[in-house]
């Protein structure tokens, strides 16, 4: 009897093991191209963290730098700081006194220099007067050069033999430093790379899906909760389903275009801005949150609405005692994979003019801004060669951003899990 | 099979004991049979076309136990339902008769479901505590019914109704903790003290055993013997053991019609109809 059909039980095994093979091989390849997505992207982005530092004695001459005493915060603000940057840098190359040359020379420091210099200043005004050593930012192509990005021979170079020579001169002379780069971290954008920071784009993402989260979650929950516990099941209610629905696979771009024709032009909101990005992303999240927080009230066990009911709970108690409270973590997971994918949208916000090029934090959702994606977008098409590991950088931090927030929905999720069973 | 002759036992050894108590009762509360708690009158039930329910009429004795007794799908837990206007509920459903309360017409319009509902309690057939904790459990109903004000009061009527559900003993020490983690018995005598917390004048229990083991049935019938010194009870039960046990009263549904209703002794030693007969004989059903 248990000996018969071996034939097909061989048959049945080696089907078995194929299939496993196969799930192992699809999930491989899956697990490669993600290793390989993350690698490239970490190799290239990690050195933005970093920047060159020129050591630099400075002497900070009141007359030079054009201000009288008292020595106020604005009138700092707006004195002259290039001359002193550019005399410590020439004391270093004494040699060096032909204006051609030293007009080379310069280049190899970032205008962020000086504003380094009237930083300092202004958080030490008693130092004035004195002679300082400061660390100043490198221009770009010599952050670039100590990266090992560039090239230091070939067609195209960017820079002189003579220049090659001061930067060797400079490096043996322990006068060059590799510091960790809190400007990329805390600065806004830049048109020169090595002062670019993702600032601006964190904040103004952060407000935009402030204004989603505050528009969306109440109006998600309040039309699923009526759609799902109050609203008669009629024809009416059913096309308004099918049509929530289908709203949540509407192209992003159309949903752009969308607040570009009402938001900006019918009501004149301000454009570029925060308010009108988060408004439009949450066109695009009520859908997700609509569906995700229906499917947690159907999932709520109906003996709880009955036992409430029974209890002569009305059933908006019943609903708001009983069940929300109940649907509430599903509803909260559905949210926040709404917010992660609206942070990582970029079309929509491109319509709306989100990506002109600002170059300040802002301060309210009212303010022009840039987002993390279209801070991507911006970064990948310029053409210096300092903007590649930015690119890459911009989009280690948005990844983060995205592993965090669903990492706090797997997290909601399995801590209600156990708290239900 | 072999299970569920030893577990069967359990409550059958009770039996004489319930007996005993049950023939004292009744001759206590004859007296008082000609007090009528609720009435329904040619009451009809449909689920859109279909009828579910077809010129039902009972007497239910205030103070006392009637069971409603009969086949899977005749009707009795609809006709439950219809009690406190749990089936307002469902789409479609349409109700005609009279079905009154000490009285009056609970399906007047002046009636008021939530009011109405405060007098008429009901425990489901499986077990459903609100997610929250023991405590917040039984002290939901007197806080949306306004019974309490401050939260000593609550607390009070809280207590009161886990002793009367014979619950207080086990739970006293975690009365905060979720009701969710009580045994399948200990849940539905959490979900008889919820109910009572609100002073009903009448329980409705659908099944209220059919998920529980013969322990815990056990000591729920033994609470509903209690309870029925101030409650009227009506319960629909697939046990007939249960209805004979427990219940003074028993109607017999059959295919949406009430065949039979008289007292249980009557119904359960002298069948007039041939269904019931047949039913309790144990020749379908």
């Amino acid at each position: 009897m248990l000996t018969t059909n071996k034939k097909r039980l061989r048959k049945r095994h080696r089907a078995e093991t194929r299939f496993r093979a196969y799930g192992v091989l699809s999930l491989l390849v899956a697990v490669g191209i993600l290793f390989t997505l993350i690698y490239s992207i970490v190799t290239h982005g990690y050195s933005a963290f970093y920047r060159t530092t020129l050591l630099l004695d400075i002497e900070l001459d009141p007359e030079r730098i054009a201000v009288s005493p008292p020595y106020s915060r604005s009138a700092l603000m707006q004195g002259r700081y290039s001359s002193l940057v550019k005399r410590g840098l020439y004391a270093l190359f004494p040699e060096v006194t032909d204006r051609r040359d030293r007009r080379e020379l310069t280049a190899l420091l970032s205008p962020g220099a000086e504003l380094a210099v009237r930083d300092y200043l202004i958080d030490h005004p008693d130092s004035l007067g004195t002679t300082i050593v400061l660390e100043v930012p490198m221009s770009s192509d010599y952050d670039q050069l100590y990266k090992e990005h560039l090239p230091r021979s070939g067609e195209n170079l960017r820079f002189s033999e003579q220049q090659l020579q001061w930067f060797d001169r400079l490096l043996q002379e322990g006068r060059i430093r590799y510091r960790f780069n809190t400007q990329f971290l805390f600065g806004a954008d830049s048109r020169y790379p090595e002062l670019a920071g993702i600032a601006g784009a964190v904040v103004g993402s952060f407000y935009a899906l402030l204004v989603c989260f505050l528009l969306s979650f109440p109006l998600g929950i309040a039309a699923a909760t009526y759609l799902e516990e109050f609203a008669p099941k009629t024809r009416l209610t059913r096309i308004i389903e099918a049509n929530i629905n289908n709203l949540a696979a509407v192209p992003s771009v159309i949903f752009g275009l969308l607040g570009l024709a009402i938001f900006l032009n019918v009501f004149g909101l301000p454009r570029s801005t925060p308010l009108v990005g988060g408004i439009v992303l949450s066109l695009m999240t009520l859908p997700t949150i609509i569906i995700a927080t229906r499917a947690s009230i159907r999932s709520v066990s109906p003996g709880i609405r009955q036992a409430g009911l029974a209890m002569g709970a009305s059933p908006v108690q019943v609903v708001f005692h009983h069940v929300l409270p109940v649907a509430l973590p599903g509803t909260l997971t559905g949210t926040i994979i709404g917010l992660a994918q609206a942070l990582g949208e970029t079309a929509p916000l491109l319509m709306i003019g989100m990506v002109a090029f600002i170059a300040n934090v802002p301060a309210t959702p009212l303010d022009a801004s840039a987002a993390l994606p279209v801070q991507i977008f911006l970064w990948a098409e310029s053409a210096e060669r300092g903007f590649v590991e930015k690119t890459s950088a911009a989009i280690m931090v948005i990844m983060m951003f995205l592993i965090m927030m669903n990492l706090l929905a797997v997290i909601i999720r399995s801590k209600t899990q156990s708290k239900v069973e | 099979m072999m299970n569920y002759a030893i577990t069967a036992d359990i409550p059958d050894s009770n039996d004489n004991i319930v007996r005993q108590m049950q023939d004292s009762m009744r001759s206590k509360t004859s007296d008082s049979s000609a007090d009528i708690k609720m009435t329904a009158e040619g009451v009809s039930v449909f689920y859109g076309e279909e009828q579910a329910l077809d010129d039902i009429n009972i007497d239910i004795h205030s103070k006392q136990i009637t069971a409603l007794i009969g086949p899977s799908g005749c009707g009795k837990s609809t006709f439950l339902r219809c009690l406190n206007r749990m089936n307002d509920v469902i789409d479609g459903c349409r109700i005609t008769g009279r079905i009154a309360l000490d009285g009056e017409d609970i399906y007047a319009p002046s009636v008021d479901v939530v009011s109405l509902r405060s007098h008429v309690g009901m425990v489901f057939q499986k077990p459903n505590p609100f997610p929250k904790s023991i405590f917040e459990n039984v002290a939901y109903g007197p806080k949306i019914h306004g019974l309490a004000k401050t939260q000593d009061e609550i607390e009070e009527i809280a207590i009161k109704s886990l002793k009367s559900a014979g619950l207080f003993d086990e739970v006293k020490d975690r009365l905060h903790a979720p009701a969710t983690g009580l045994s399948g018995g200990q849940q539905q005598r959490l979900c008889i003290a919820r109910a009572i917390s609100i002073n009903p004048g009448v329980l409705l229990m659908d099944e209220p055993c059919s998920a529980l083991d013969p322990i815990a049935t056990a000591r729920i019938e033994d609470l509903m013997w209690e309870l029925k010194e101030n409650i009227t009870i009506i319960i629909v039960t697939h046990s007939m053991q249960q209805a004979s046990r427990v219940s003074q009263h028993t109607g017999f549904f059959h295919m949406g019609v009430m065949a039979e209703v008289g007292t249980t002794e009557q119904i359960f030693q002298n069948p007039v109809d041939p269904r019931t007969r047949d039913y309790i004989t144990g020749r379908f059903g």
